[in-house]
């Protein structure tokens, strides 16, 4: 026999006046196969069209859908409802600004975030259309894929208890991005330029690697090793700038 | 009002129209992007394959060349698309593939030695060379003479779209998130902006432009069974189609996949079927092999997508509460197979059916896969109708796809199609000025206004909004989908007129404040009738099949009176669209003739008839 889902779903519309935060409560017959993405639409196409949440590509693809399920952020649309209680709690991500009921306003926040990272390859060189291409390392080109995954859904930072924190900090998100980037021969920044981006308590030295963001990346990015990498190179970095302080 | 100007409005931040964007801003021009969602959730993250580029770079792709890839095209279009676009479109995707190269894609590159591959379920070898070592590869897609996909491990699309917004922010190009364009603003000459409704507050905004550019891509969510993300649901294509002036091209052209799994219609790879995967009905028994003895499952997309519709529809499908389906059989082909040739499926069936396909069958159907419609442009993306308004990508018809599109082309026009457009805008925007007529602007937005308050009060009646798309999109699946015969296109004709004079009844149930999601949809469901309406119309009165459109009761692609291309312009207060034609193209580089693949059965320019 199939299950009678229950799903407790936080709601807040921001922009009208009367709207309280409260818990609204549905039920739904399971149905096989069922995901996220499939319930949500149903409730709100035949119980409450007023139900705000985000979906795109369903696909896991696009990032859209994080929030937090159960208690764990994640993509809605790569939550299979078999995997889940009967009682299932859905809220909103924190940290970003909420937009109504289960969305929030991720596109202001990782703008944000590429400008400050830079998010992309500095380089003087010209392109030039006529001639071919600089050749790669296949293996390089593949690692550098690993770590441009990255869907920018938002769970890392969710999950993170320093961006709970503190407003200013960049989150795994950023930190695997500068990652991706030193990899890069195309990106001509020196150690020192990406130091000065995140070589602070924005950045890496914020990190108190308690690591939710890599048990909760629905992508499973290496961010654990990442993190401890850029440490790495960073706490260098900070060791040989205090050096050349010390000696001016 | 709100009011904000800028020499460049897109309308889409997906690749096209970043790839525009980014090409006015490195010449000094103001660009902004408005997009429903934040620019990198766009669907044009959602192309995995690769995108087509004539590099000839590794050993499969040995002396491929524009001309090739330019002659592929043709034929993958059955002679419907524009020789001229399509050429410009070969000659410069090598180009665009190394200036993605040089902005930061982390292509997939060439491994000298020997490696194997898998065609048709059989194991084959091949040796790359050493001298092409870590130049860009390629991969094997349907439909082309030599390797030509070039792709970044299983995510292409995502990383073109990353690299490309990347760029978009180091040049400075404004992207306004969760804002949707709902009107063009235009005084029958000259457009001159849109009307926008932010999707975070619902309040509206003027936007002023010298150049409006719809980028929008396709709208498969007018179809009930759609492997499009659900954003693909025609915003740019309806406000281009409700100026009266701005014709959509093709609308009938509508590519469908075999294999969207049930129920999210998340595509599963040809490739399944090409490493010897089987399609089976309810009763679990293969089925193709009777209809296409020859090819069975490795029949083209399009032939196996209308069989398996045929045998849904003699009863043989698998009941479900999503509705009849097939299943997809890879058990056979082993996890060591599985696990690594097709790691992919693997996941989609883990993450998203809970299937494990090692032991268990995949529930598939055919769905809509690509609008080869769209904005109807000249070869410089500038729209017809309107001055100062410009197509790209999926939402345009600019029109190298013409019936049928080749797999990694859509990818390949995003960024190719970007860029020519993009250097033609620039060349517009030079020396250009344009007067605003606030008068018209005012008009504009107190008719969005009335718009919306009409449908909040629910003014014009109570109808459920999802309940008429509903029943808009049951009508394409099932009278305007991949049969198609003259009576259930009439039938589909009559009944989307009903549903149109319905969804004129719109009203909410909820109060539409903020972000509805409801509000949202009411405002576009009069304009998804009327493309679906387009669709069916024009599929109707084009008696011939070619490419994709295939009607039961004209098999022959009829070069002789067909050899053209339909624009559907729609007159405020028709419930019609009006159906003008004109030639597919103005050069014929490569004369109609025989795809080499697929049916052939052809009523030539003069009038003989080939094939069975």
């Amino acid at each position: 026999m199939a299950r009678k889902l229950t799903f407790n779903i936080f709601r807040y519309n921001p922009q009208d006046a009367e709207s309280v935060p409260y818990t609204d409560t549905y039920e739904l017959e399971e149905t096989e196969r069922m995901t996220l993405y499939i319930a949500l639409t149903k409730i709100r196409e035949e119980q409450d069209p007023s139900l705000i949440f985000d979906f795109c590509c369903r696909a896991g693809i696009c990032g859209a859908c994080a929030m937090v399920i159960n208690g764990r952020p994640g993509l809605a649309c790569k939550t299979l409802s078999k995997d889940l209680p009967e009682e299932i709690i859905l809220m909103p991500l924190p940290v970003f600004k909420l937009v109504g009921d289960l969305s929030v306003d991720t596109g202001t926040w990782f703008r944000a975030m590429n400008e400050k990272v830079e998010s992309w390859v500095h380089t003087d060189k010209e392109m030039d259309p006529t001639v071919r291409e600089e050749p790669m390392d296949n293996a390089l080109a593949e690692e550098i894929y690993e770590l441009e995954r990255c869907v920018e859904c938002g769970c890392c930072v969710a999950s993170c208890g320093t961006a709970n924190m503190r407003e200013d900090f960049v989150g795994a998100v950023a930190l695997n991005r500068i990652a991706r980037f030193m990899m890069d021969p195309r990106d001509e920044r020196m150690e020192k330029e990406y130091f000065e981006i995140v070589g602070t308590d924005e950045g890496i030295f914020g990190c108190m690697g308690l690591l939710a963001c890599e048990d909760v990346c629905p992508k499973e990015l290496p961010l654990q090793d990442q993190l401890g990498i850029l440490r790495r190179k960073m706490g260098w970095s900070a060791v040989k700038h205090l050096f050349r302080f010390g000696k001016g | 009002m709100k009011t904000i100007y800028t020499d460049l409005l897109s309308i889409g931040a997906g690749l096209a129209g970043e790839r525009v964007a980014v090409e006015a801003a490195a010449a000094g021009f103001d660009s902004i992007c408005l997009s429903i969602v934040p620019p990198r959730r766009s669907h044009s993250s959602a192309a995995q394959g690769g995108m087509q580029a004539s590099l000839g770079n590794c050993a499969m792709g040995s002396g491929d060349c524009p001309d090739v890839h330019f002659q592929d095209t043709v034929k993958g279009s059955d002679w419907g698309c524009d020789q001229e676009v399509a050429r410009l479109f070969a000659n410069t995707a090598p180009i665009a593939v190394r200036e993605m190269a040089f902005w930061g894609i982390p292509w997939n590159r060439v491994v000298p030695g020997q490696s194997t591959y898998y065609k048709g379920g059989k194991q084959y070898e091949k040796v790359e060379p050493e001298d092409r070592e870590g130049l860009i590869t390629a991969r094997d897609f349907g439909g082309t003479a030599k390797w030509r996909t070039c792709y970044t491990s299983d995510g292409t699309g995502h990383t073109l779209l990353y690299t490309m917004d990347n760029k978009a922010v180091e040049l400075g190009v404004t992207v306004h998130d969760r804002m949707e364009a709902i009107s063009l603003i235009h005084d029958g000459q000259t457009c001159t902006g849109v009307v926008a409704r932010c999707m975070k507050t619902g309040a509206l905004r003027v936007y002023l432009a010298k150049a409006t550019l719809i980028a929008t891509g396709g709208y498969g969510r007018i179809y009930r069974e759609t492997t499009n993300a659900v954003i693909n649901d025609g915003g740019g294509s309806i406000i281009a189609l409700d100026t009266g002036i701005v014709p959509i091209g093709n609308p009938e052209a509508v590519q469908f996949h075999p294999t969207g799994i049930v129920p999210t219609h998340i595509l599963v790879t040809e490739g399944c079927r090409g490493d010897g995967g089987t399609l089976l009905d309810v009763n679990e028994k293969r089925f193709m092999h009777e209809y296409e003895p020859e090819k069975a499952e490795l029949a083209s997309r399009d032939v196996v997508s209308r069989w398996m519709t045929h045998h849904i529809r003699e009863g043989h499908g698998v009941p479900s509460p999503y509705g009849d389906h097939l299943w997809l059989d890879i058990r056979h082909l082993g996890a060591d197979h599985i696990k690594t040739k097709l790691r992919e499926v693997e996941e989609i069936c883990n993450n998203f059916l809970g299937v494990d396909p090692i032991t268990q069958l995949i529930p598939v159907r055919p769905a809509q896969h690509y609008t080869m419609a769209g904005v109807r442009t000249n070869k410089d993306g500038a729209a017809y109708g309107l001055k100062g308004l410009f197509s790209a990508g999926e939402a345009a018809c600019w029109d190298m796809h013409g019936f049928n599109r080749l797999g990694g082309n859509s990818l390949a026009e995003t960024i190719v199609a970007g860029r020519i457009v993009g250097k033609k805008i620039v060349e517009f925007l030079e020396g250009y000025e344009v007067r605003f007529d606030t008068a018209i602007i005012k008009d504009r937005v107190a008719k969005d206004e009335e718009r919306i308050e009409g449908l909040i009060s629910c003014r014009d009646g109570n109808e459920n909004v999802f309940e008429v798309r509903n029943a808009m999109q049951d009508e394409l699946m099932d009278r305007v989908g991949i049969f198609r015969n003259g009576q259930n296109l009439q039938t589909a004709v009559d009944n989307l007129r009903e549903i149109y004079a319905r969804s004129l009844k719109v009203g909410l149930r909820s109060n539409g404040i903020g972000a509805s999601p409801e509000l949202s949809l009411a405002i576009k469901i009069q304009g998804m009738v009327r493309l679906a309406i387009c669709a069916a119309y024009a599929a109707n009165i084009r008696t011939e099949s070619r490419g994709c459109h295939s009607r039961e009761d004209y098999p022959a692609r009829n070069d002789r009176d067909w050899l053209k291309r339909t624009l559907a312009t729609w007159k405020e207060g028709d419930d019609l669209p009006v159906l003008n034609y004109e030639p597919v193209s103005e050069t014929m580089e490569l004369p109609p003739g025989d795809r080499g693949y697929g049916e052939c059965r052809i009523i030539s320019c003069d009038g003989e008839t080939i094939g069975a």
